[in-house]
């Protein structure tokens, strides 16, 4: 007998339904709600270690992007390995090309966020300026690693051929690539929740994002748990950055980077430290720059920050606030 | 008088720039109940947190059964079987009450019979065992944080003011709850600004005023002599009675 907090689905609702009023033509609109989950759910891959990173430890990781970059390059040269089977016309073949892909994607950002954590953030613990200037440069260093792995130029990411196009259903357009991202992201917060509700180490990451010197005195150390939750949520930055660069069917440097603006909106829109608000936000961010971009392309490039204002003015703790001590 | 589970010799503790601890001497027997009492300020609530290692000690030992835990950190001192029932009970809000009491349970499940034990004193942890802590009373929150702290035997309970801002008769639960936990062999060392509770449940009793002990020795005896309490305890304590 969970207490769930009805009013922002509710809300996400009406924007779905408010949308089909003011676009009028069903097919438009469901091509536009496709893509605005698509979105939000990428969006949500990516910014959930983030936001629980936060919540436990008050760690600002401005180098968040970095593993979405990595996610993105390595996607791309494990592809490439698998070239046999991304460029067969099968889409269990291509299945074959894109998972491996993916779980490479996810390990080595994996890997990176536990060497990050060790060397970057764990002195830092607890000063915020230090912490943004040293993740900052952490970045930037970071970036130029990657020129040197895999050059500055464009790298092509292309896509298997049967994830390419569009499904029609009726006059109804649905890209291909997209639903495998709806599938992704809803399989992402469905273990999400599953680890969050139901073992013992989900109940002491919600435990310590609310009161950690409380978990401590119980005799737990966060800072195990704050580690693997750094790793995992690197991990997902990665998924998410392989599908992202797969989406875009290319990878610059600045794929990780260009996505924190938007990371950081979803995150504070749904209440730091907090996975529902994480993913309540992501959506309405999701939903609503797909369809402001039709409705009213001038105003799209502000819409987020709107929307951020919008939601702060109403709940200023986000979303879904996480209640600290 | 039983021997001592818990010494604190000469502890200082520094908060920041503040010498907070300055010098503190304290006894805590085996299987007693030892109330600390002092106005506002004196550094009860400074004093647990240093014996959890929630401050660090700045100098002086801290013996726990035979080891100085002064330098060791908190999980670890909390591993050694001491509980905390914090100032501000630290209940997880957004956790169940259920789930509070399975963090707290570091063995494995709670044991059902345990959990019997917690319910016949405290019947509303039965009734709400599926809410989210966050919404239940103050009486309520406090009466979690204390199951939390008993969950399992443990050798020692740090509890601090807790009948602070409660109901009366919530107030005399819990001195009930408290006098049928003090028929186990734990011990307890309990903050108390309520004159009446500390009387009625103390053993022994250790008074600080501006970072140091300046009384010890038993309740029965502070209680019976008015002239003591006035001068150790002031109108703080008579305003509460
Ligand atoms: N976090 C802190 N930072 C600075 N001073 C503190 C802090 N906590 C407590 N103090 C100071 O330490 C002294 C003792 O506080 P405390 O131990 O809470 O007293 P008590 O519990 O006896 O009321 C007080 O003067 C208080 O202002
Ligand atoms: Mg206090």
């Amino acid at each position: 007998m969970k207490r769930i907090d009805w009013i922002p689905p509710a809300l996400l609702l009406a924007i779905v339904l408010g949308a089909l009023a003011m676009i009028g033509s069903p097919s438009t609109w469901v091509t536009l709600t496709v893509a605005g989950l698509a979105m939000g759910l990428l969006i949500f891959i990516m910014a959930s270690g983030l936001t629980l990173v936060f919540g436990l430890m008050d760690v600002m990781n401005f180098a968040h992007g970095l593993f979405i970059a990595i996610g993105a390059y390595v996607a791309a040269s494990t592809i490439r390995l698998f070239a046999g089977a991304a460029g067969a016309d099968s889409f269990l073949a291509n299945l074959g090309a894109i998972v491996p892909a993916m779980l490479a994607a996810a390990a080595a950002a994996g890997l990176l966020g536990l060497a990050f954590e060790r060397i970057i953030i764990k002195p830092v613990y607890g000063q915020h300026l230090k912490q943004i200037l040293i993740t900052t440069g952490g970045m930037i260093v970071a970036e130029q690693l990657i020129h040197v792995f895999w050059g500055p130029d464009l790298l092509p990411l292309p896509r298997p051929a049967t994830l390419r196009g569009s499904f029609l259903v009726g006059d109804v357009a649905i890209e291909k690539f997209r639903l495998i991202a709806v599938v992704v992201g809803l399989a992402v917060f469905a273990a999400m929740l599953l680890l969050l509700n139901r073992t013992k180490i989900g109940l002491l990451i919600r435990a310590g994002v609310e009161n950690k010197e409380m978990v401590e005195a119980m005799g737990y150390r966060i800072r195990r748990l704050f580690v693997g939750v750094f790793v995992a949520g690197s991990a997902l930055a990665g998924l998410g950055g392989a599908l992202w660069g797969m989406y875009q069917e290319s990878v610059t440097v600045h794929i990780g980077a260009s996505m924190m603006v938007l990371i950081f909106i979803v995150i504070i829109i749904g209440g730091l430290g907090s996975i529902g608000g994480c993913f309540a936000g992501a959506l309405l961010v999701g939903l609503v720059a797909n369809y402001v971009g039709f409705l009213a392309p001038k105003i799209a490039l502000g819409s987020n920050i709107l929307l951020m204002v919008l939601v702060l003015l109403w709940r200023p703790q986000g979303l879904y606030p996480v209640s600290k001590q | 008088m039983a021997e001592s589970l818990l010494t604190l010799s000469g502890v200082h503790t520094h908060i920041g720039h503040y010498h907070i601890l300055q010098g503190v001497d304290l006894v805590v027997p085996r299987g007693e109940l030892t109330m600390l009492l002092g106005r506002n300020g004196a550094g009860k609530t400074t004093a647990l947190r240093t014996i959890l290692g929630l401050w660090r000690a700045s100098a002086g030992t801290i013996r726990f059964e035979s080891g100085n835990i002064a330098q060791r950190d908190t999980p670890a001192i909390a591993n050694l079987g001491i509980a905390y029932v914090p100032e501000s009970m630290g209940i997880f809000a957004g956790l169940t009450v259920r789930e509070n009491l399975v963090l707290a349970a570091r063995r494995g499940p709670p044991d059902e019979k345990r959990l019997d034990w917690i319910f016949r004193f405290f019947p509303p942890m039965k009734k709400f065992w599926q809410l989210p802590a966050g919404l239940l009373s103050g009486g309520q929150k406090q009466m979690l944080s204390i199951s939390r702290a008993i969950i399992e035997p443990r050798k020692l309970v740090l509890i601090d003011e807790p009948t602070k801002g409660l109901a009366p008769a919530i107030i005399n639960n819990l001195i009930e709850a408290f006098a049928e936990l003090k028929q186990t062999d734990t011990t307890i060392l309990m903050v108390e600004q309520n004159f009446h509770a500390a009387k009625s449940l103390g053993d022994s009793v250790a008074v600080m005023d501006a970072g140091r002990i300046v009384h010890a020795g038993r309740m029965a005896d502070l209680a019976a002599d008015a002239a003591l309490q006035t001068r150790l305890l002031g109108l703080s304590l008579e305003a509460h009675q």
